[in-house]
């Protein structure tokens, strides 16, 4: 077949970001599949709940304290995340470095109130179904949260190799926030669902 | 830095063969068995799917041909109850999810990035992951079939038969964990699909200048990507209630039987039209061909298969008719499934339309698009009948739904999925599939094929149910089992003639050149088979169909770099070209993460704890697949 | 009785009409059968104007060239009337779903009401009654008066099984922590055969059950019949067969009533010589079957809950003739 020039792309960046970056999209994607879980894993406990003649089936509703401290944390967190964000949109190693370092912190610090979160549903996994669907989805969070962590951390390692100035990085870094972002958006309604809703 | 930029080479300094030898050098897979472990080229992945979804198809089969045998007269004593369980639960699990859906997946990972015009998938490396991952599940599925400890449930796995206390062994939980694995593979193609299909369309393919065949696997990929995390919670929560004593199923403790059945079915209604969609597709794109006329209604078929996957959404509760659901949420049910009969009647009319209007050519590929027309229509109208509450509750779990999901699988799903390989073939081989031999297949295959499975439907009415080893005597069903199982081998030998026709016509076929039936999509742009790179330069899009807007000659475009492996980034809409990104190398990280994977997967089975000790050589092999090597594509 | 045994034969020799959509004789199932029919019909007109439409388009002769587009405008049109016509159609049969859905509805004037406990594979029938001395049960077997309302209250112990007289009415499932009402109603007397029909484990295949429509007169009298306990056999083997009977497992998952053999993990042999099968639908019921039943249960019915419990065989002819004489 013929060939014939018509579009001259030489000029063209070597490489996509924001949102034009299929890493960006793969990002979304991967969110799209999780929120999926999320919101059938709370469709779940609403089914349940809808069935049984009290709720939460023999035992009173969680204790606020540990869920609501993390909350806090984590909404508080949303700060030095969209710093962290920031800065790598400004290619700004430095900032990226120590924010990364931060951000890091601010991985490990929930999950020890999770650990506490736990016992305070007074109910284990296999009493009953309460129990079930409240330590599934608590759990499948954690996981979110120590996926994301590790994500986290093996950037912060990558930032500080030798591979770390490359504008790939710093799109990374920017999709690794946006995922913070969604692992603290999804934790709102479960944390609503989970606390809140067994008092209501 | 600057020493780099010196060696960099755009494809505008070279002449075409020196341009081709470039790009072989870049694209091309290394030789030798390590090699092929570590490619990540769609086209030679596609290639193992479709292969492997076929053995797949062959196994399901015999399975399908040895309950034949045991239902061919009334009390046989060819199977036992406990082998017969195993078989059909085996067949369906099989042909569902080691088959028909992974062949599509396969078919698109194949086409799609060929037919938007780019030179690999987006995420090559998930893609070499997931076949891994769905090798691993299916030899799981089987050596335990070969071990006599197959899952005994039913595809469905309905709870408690397949609970901790009716389920024992390991049976259900395998049939669970096979789940794990298809969807996982599953799930990744998707992503891959939707972000090849959003970002790496070739300049100037907007939105509406998209295959119908693209069309049908991207609304295919978002089903995946909203339908499967339902099924991989079912089976989870189902190993954990077996495993670890959650009380998600039990109902004396707060939990409930037919939660699983929301849960699966509202997955399980959507996993049909992600058979079938993929299977219009292709039905839209192969039908112009043979009649040289571009496909009248473009705009009503993306929107019919728009609406069918949104639908798809509303519909898993005519699953479970007969469990004693509120009478107004079984008719809004009802009135939703008959629904989904104006998305599939406006493609049925669309295609009747096109081939009004066109010539057409009776060639294989049309003969098995016909057949599907006239079969497909069936099964969809038997399954409008069984929307119905009453009807229903006369033929659920009866031959007649079992005949149902035969017209629609085989006559809906494999029929344009032979279409499509007859079609197709020549694209990934180089060589054409023969006419005769096709001839003999689709006759054979087409009259079996109602032969064996519309007798089903009378049985049903004569209260057969369905998932029954043998029956006496005295039932007046041992004629028509006999004549069905007859007829089954009818059918299974026109799939013998196509499987000899596919493998004789690999070595000796005659050779296709380019675009052997003129089509008009830019798969047929390039040498049969492609080359690694797929184009030696990528196409720019001006309509619909470009090679029959100006036959013999292809718009392309100019200077990307050929020392690394780049293609051309576009945007959502318009396809504007925004950036020229790199793809991949190839990489032996994936297939170590696909061990991994399966070795926590299948320790889960038995320990809790495999989920934490297991994770570790998962996390240690993504590190090593994502660590920068210092290759040209990190490069930015 | 007598009828019983009159058309003991037709129901064997499988006349068509055993178990079938299509054979309806009872309310329900004279509904279905006419939805069935008027939806068949209605698809098939369907199929066959799509067929047409198809040959056609295959078959005509003169064709436009490809670019001529003066055709687009016709199709058009075509294609907008047959959507049309399909959600026309579609309506038509999701009002009429509705309309025969609403006649299906619970009745209010109920006569017998049967609690139905299924499971692993055989149907436990109790027949309820206001004062609970009355309540009887059965297994594998239910008479019903013919015209009444019965209701079927559906249960299962184990997993879940389907309730399906074809000849009468729909199916209904029977779940694990749920209950079930069905309504039958037969408009005939005859024998209707049941089975369930929701995959249930091992013999799914062998879970059936017979439902013998009878007048009111003979209803009546099976029923006090059923109420009563059996009277001492006559007979001296079956007599012995009696003391064998307690002597072994058997009293520990049946019940005869009067007796002390008290089990319930078994069905209720009560009056199990009265009964037209045994095995939940698997053999025809006389001596000789009983005998092969109780011999060996596991090779009749592979897998089944009742064990093989060894019997010498002048045993087993004592046994075998205390349960025919259990009337
Ligand atoms: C490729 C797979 C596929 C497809 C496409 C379909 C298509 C449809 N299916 Fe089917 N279905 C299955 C696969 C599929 N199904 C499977 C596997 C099961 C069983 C699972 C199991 O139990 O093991 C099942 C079971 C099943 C049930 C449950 C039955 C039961 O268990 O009792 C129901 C009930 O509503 C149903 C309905 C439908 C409907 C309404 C469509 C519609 O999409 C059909 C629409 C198409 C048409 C109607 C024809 C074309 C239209 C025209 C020509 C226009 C004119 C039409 C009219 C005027 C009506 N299906
Ligand atoms: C796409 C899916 C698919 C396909 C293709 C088929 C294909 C076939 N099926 Fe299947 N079937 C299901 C999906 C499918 N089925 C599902 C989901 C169920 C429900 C399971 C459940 O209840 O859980 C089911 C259940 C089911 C039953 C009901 C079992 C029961 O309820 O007890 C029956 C019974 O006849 C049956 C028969 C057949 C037959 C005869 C074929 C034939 O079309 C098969 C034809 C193909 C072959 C025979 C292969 C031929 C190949 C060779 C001979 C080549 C050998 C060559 C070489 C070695 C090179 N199927
Ligand atoms: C462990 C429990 C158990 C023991 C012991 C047992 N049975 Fe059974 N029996 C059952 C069960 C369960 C069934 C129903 C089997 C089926 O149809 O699936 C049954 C069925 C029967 C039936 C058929 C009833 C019908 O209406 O279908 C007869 C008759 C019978 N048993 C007699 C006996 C005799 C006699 C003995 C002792 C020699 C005995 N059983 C010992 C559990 C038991
Ligand atoms: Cu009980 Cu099937
Ligand atoms: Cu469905």
């Amino acid at each position: 077949m013929k060939e014939r020039v018509a579009l001259d792309v030489s000029h063209l960046p070597l490489h996509a970001t924001g949102t034009a970056s299929p890493t960006w999209w793969g990002t979304c994607a991967f969110m799209l599949i999780e929120a999926s879980g999320f919101s059938l894993a709370i469709a779940v406990y609403f089914y349940l709940m809808s069935l049984a003649p009290i709720w939460p089936i023999d035992v009173p509703p969680p204790d606020l304290r540990a869920g609501t401290v993390l909350t806090a944390l984590l909404v508080a967190s949303v700060v030095p995340n969209m710093l962290v964000s920031r800065w790598a949109r400004q290619r700004n190693m430095w900032r990226v470095r120590v924010g990364l370092v931060v951000m890091s912190v601010t991985g490990i610090v929930p999950l020890v109130f999770r650990a506490y979160e736990f016992p305070a549903l007074h109910v284990l996994w296999d009493d009953n179904a309460y129990g079930s669907i409240t330590w599934t989805i608590l759990g499948l969070h954690t996981t979110h949260i120590l996926t994301d962590l590790v994500d986290t951390l093996v950037l912060t390692c990558l930032m500080f190799s030798r591979h770390g100035d490359n504008a790939r990085r710093y799109g990374d870094v920017e999709d690794n926030c946006l995922y913070w972002n969604f692992v603290v958006i999804t934790w709102l309604p479960i944390y609503a669902c989970l606390y809140w809703v067994p008092r209501l | 830095m600057v020493e780099q930029r010196l060696s960099v080479i755009a494809d505008t300094d070279l002449d075409r063969a020196g341009l081709e030898r470039e790009l072989e050098k870049t694209w091309g897979a290394q030789p030798g068995f390590w090699g092929m472990i570590a490619t990540v080229d769609h086209k030679v992945i596609a290639r193992r799917y479709i292969v492997t979804a076929f053995v797949f198809l062959i196994l399901g089969g015999l399975l399908a041909l040895a309950m034949r045998l045991q239902l061919a007269q009334p009390e046989a004593r060819f199977i036992n109850p406990d082998r017969y369980n195993q078989i059909f639960t085996m067949h369906g699990s099989n042909m569902m999810f080691l088959f028909a859906v992974p062949v599509m997946e396969a078919m698109a990972v194949y086409l799609v990035p060929l037919m938007v015009g780019t030179r690999n998938i987006a995420f090559p490396r998930l893609n070499a992951f997931s076949y891994w991952v769905f090798l691993a599940g299916g030899i799981l599925l089987w050596l335990a079939f070969l071990l006599d400890a197959a899952p005994d449930v039913g595809w469905f796995a309905y709870v408690p038969l397949a609970g901790p206390e009716y389920g024992a062994g390991k049976r259900a939980d395998i049939w669970a964990q096979m789940i794990t694995f298809t969807e996982l593979s599953a799930l990744a193609i998707a992503v891959e699909i939707v972000v090849t299909v959003f970002t790496q369309r070739a300049p100037g393919m907007s939105l509406d200048r998209i295959p119908l065949l693209v069309w049908a696997m991207l609304v295919m990929a978002f089903l995946v990507i909203m339908a499967m995390p339902a099924i991989m919670f079912a089976s989870s929560t189902l190993i954990m209630d077996r495993l670890v004593g959650t009380q998600f199923y039990n109902p004396a403790e707060g939990g409930d039987a037919l939660l699983w059945q929301h849960v699966f079915w509202f997955f399980g209604h959507p996993e049909v039209y992600i058979i079938f969609l993929p299977a219009v597709g292709m039905v839209s794109t192969i039908l112009p061909t043979f009649v040289q006329r571009p496909v009248f209604g473009y705009l009503p078929l993306v929107m019919a298969l728009i609406a069918t996957g949104i639908l798809s959404f509303g519909l898993w509760v005519h699953h479970m008719f007969v469990v004693g659901l509120p009478r107004l949420g079984e008719s809004f049910f009802t009135a939703s499934s008959m629904a989904i009969a104006v998305p599939a009647g406006i493609q049925i009319f669309c295609w009747l339309a096109t081939l009004w209007a066109g010539r057409p050519v009776f060639k294989v590929p049309m003969l098995f698009i016909i057949g599907f027309i006239i079969t497909f229509v069936i099964g969809g109208l038997t399954g409008v009948m069984v929307a119905s509450v009453p009807f229903d509750t006369q033929v659920h779990d009866t031959y007649f739904v079992v005949a149902h999901f035969h017209y629609v699988l085989i006559g809906g799903a494999v029929y344009p999925l032979l279409a499509a390989i007859y079609y197709w073939f020549p694209k990934m081989t180089g060589r054409m599939m023969s006419e005769i031999l096709g001839r003999w297949a689709f006759w054979l295959i087409f009259i079996g094929f109602h032969l064996t499975f519309f007798p089903m439907h009378i049985l049903g009415l004569q209260g057969m149910p369905r998932r029954i080893y043998t029956y006496q005597p005295e039932l007046p069903w041992g004629g028509l089992n006999l004549f069905v199982s007859l007829s089954s081998v009818m059918l299974a030998a026109g799939f013998l003639v196509f499987f000899i026709d596919a493998v004789r016509s690999c070595v000796h076929g005659p050779k296709a050149g380019e675009n052997p039936w003129n089509a008009p999509t830019l798969e047929w742009a390039t040498s049969s088979p492609p080359p690694s790179y797929n184009f030696r330069s990528i196409p720019v899009v001006e309509d619909r169909n470009p090679l029959w807007s100006r036959p013999g000659e292809l718009t392309v475009a100019a200077g990307l770099r050929t020392d690394r492996r780049e293609l051309l980034v576009t945007s959502v809409v318009e396809a504007l070209p925004h950036a020229r990104e790199s793809s991949a190398p190839q990489s032996v990280w994936p297939f170590w993460a696909a061990i991994a994977t399966s070795i926590m997967l299948i320790w889960s089975m038995f320990s809790a704890w495999a989920v934490v000790w297991g994770s570790m050589p998962i996390a240690i092999a993504l590190i090593g697949w994502f660590w920068p090597k210092g290759a040209p594509e990190e490069e930015s | 009785m007598k009828r019983t045994l009159l058309l003991l034969p037709v129901i064997l020799s499988g006349c068509a009409g055993v178990q079938s959509a299509l054979d309806a004789q009872g309310q329900s199932a004279i509904l279905l059968r006419n939805l069935i029919f008027v939806i068949v019909i209605v698809c098939s007109i369907v199929w066959l104007a799509v067929m047409a439409m198809l040959f056609w388009a295959l078959l005509r002769r003169d064709r436009p060239k490809p670019e001529d587009s003066r055709t687009d405008k016709p199709m058009q049109t075509a294609v907008i009337a047959a959507v049309a016509a399909t959600v026309v159609i579609i309506t038509g049969l999701t009002v009429a779903s509705f309309y025969t859905t609403r006649g299906l509805g619970p009745v209010p004037d109920v006569d017998v009401t049967i609690r139905v406990r299924a499971q692993q594979w055989w149907w436990q029938f109790t027949y309820e009654d206001r004062e609970p001395v009355h309540a009887f049960q059965t297994a594998n077997e239910i008479h019903i008066p013919v015209g009444k309302n019965v209701r079927v209250l559906l249960e299962s112990i184990d997993v879940i099984h389907s309730f399906w007289v074809p000849s009468l009415a729909g199916k209904q499932d029977l779940i694990p922590g749920r209950e079930n009402v069905l309504t039958l109603r037969a408009e005939k007397p005859g024998f209707y055969r049941g089975q369930c029909a929701e995959f249930c484990g091992l013999q799914h295949s062998h879970m059936a059950f017979v439902v013998i429509a009878e007048d009111e007169q003979n209803y009546r009298q099976w029923e006090a019949t059923q109420r009563a306990t059996p009277s001492e056999p006559r007979e001296a083997e079956a007599l012995a067969g009696k003391a064998v009977f307690m002597a072994r497992q058997c009293s520990a998952c049946h019940t005869i009533r009067g007796t002390q053999a008290t089990g319930i993990s078994g069905p209720d042999l009560t009056h199990v010589g009265s009964r037209m099968t045994i095995g939940a639908g698997l053999m025809e019921n006389s001596r000789g079957s009983l005998a092969a039943w109780i011999a060996d249960p596991q090779t009749l019915k592979p897998g089944n809950s009742m064990p093989l419990v060894p019997l010498s065989a002048q045993e087993l002819r004592q046994i075998s003739a205390y349960m025919e004489s259990l009337k």
